[in-house]
């Protein structure tokens, strides 16, 4: 039992670095720890990569309300779909399953196509290239490693490399 | 395996999340939102997420292992094909590559 709780707990340590990139651009100037930690939990995968896509385009004042109403619809929805999933894809085709079990990586894929930050891209194509190695070597702790190593390095890069006529 | 053991892992794996959340509450409270650590940890957490999807359509662990790793790379072009040509639409890329996915595993096995 301690074994699963801590293999649980290692495969969340991703939303610490989720959370310190996202509530920045969600609240500036709000500082109440307690509405942070509760805006926190609610935090997924899907509303980090889209609402950090879509921030640029929304006011300051409404993006809490947009990131609420966003991150509630997909937990919802995802309640709605896996209870759909798990009694409805034996009586699917198997093509159509596997259609739609795709569709998850694809959107997020999709949805990153867009950051624009050329560190933030370098880690992202640096990611891909060390998970391969890292679920080798430290299958428990890839994401992790992935993410330190690819994440550090990006930054790094993105802070050498900067195009002559920048700022 | 019993029910209360069953419990147990739900609200310890429940704590689990809760507490690295919070971490990061704790963090982001203690860094200035411009500065370069900042920066970097954003730089971390979208290798991670990059790998995590990588990990999700080139080695995954889920039923698509049972695809062949070719009609997954050309379903992930045709989705990006889509996206780029309907102007960025999400719906676009992910209908077309969620079809193509389907309609090569029936073709191609």
């Amino acid at each position: 039992m301690v074994a699963i709780i801590f293999a649980c707990s290692l495969a969340n340590a991703r939303f610490l670095p989720m959370v310190v990139s996202f509530v920045p651009a969600l609240s500036r100037g709000r500082s109440n720890l307690f509405g942070m930690s509760l805006d926190a939990q609610l935090l997924s995968i899907n509303s980090w990569a889209m609402c950090l896509r879509e921030f640029p385009n929304i006011d300051t004042g409404f993006r809490h309300r947009y990131y609420i109403s966003f991150a509630s619809c997909i937990l919802l929805a995802a309640v709605i779909g896996t209870l759909l999933g798990y009694y409805g894809a034996v009586l699917l085709p198997a093509a159509i399953v596997l259609g739609l079990i795709f569709v998850s990586p694809l959107f997020f894929a999709l949805v990153l196509s867009a950051v624009p930050d050329r560190a933030q891209r370098i880690s992202m194509v640096l990611g891909c290239a060390t998970i391969p190695l890292a679920g080798f070597l430290w299958p428990s702790v890839d994401l992790l490693i992935t993410g330190l190593v690819g994440g550090s390095v990006g930054f790094a890069a993105g802070k050498l490399w900067r195009p002559v006529d920048a700022d | 395996m019993q029910t209360e053991v069953l419990w147990m892992i739900v609200l310890g794996c429940a704590a689990a999340t809760f507490v690295w959340r919070f971490l990061g509450v704790i963090v982001v409270r203690r860094i200035d939102a411009n500065g370069a650590i900042f920066q970097w940890i954003s730089c971390v957490s979208y290798a991670m997420v990059a790998g995590l999807i990588f990990r999700m359509i080139i080695m995954p662990e889920s039923q698509l292992a049972g695809v062949s790793l070719a009609i997954r790379i050309v379903a992930v072009l045709i989705a990006f094909a889509a996206y780029f040509l309907f102007r960025r639409r999400l719906v676009a890329g992910v209908l077309a590559g969620g079809v193509s996915l389907s309609a090569m595993v029936v073709w191609f096995g």
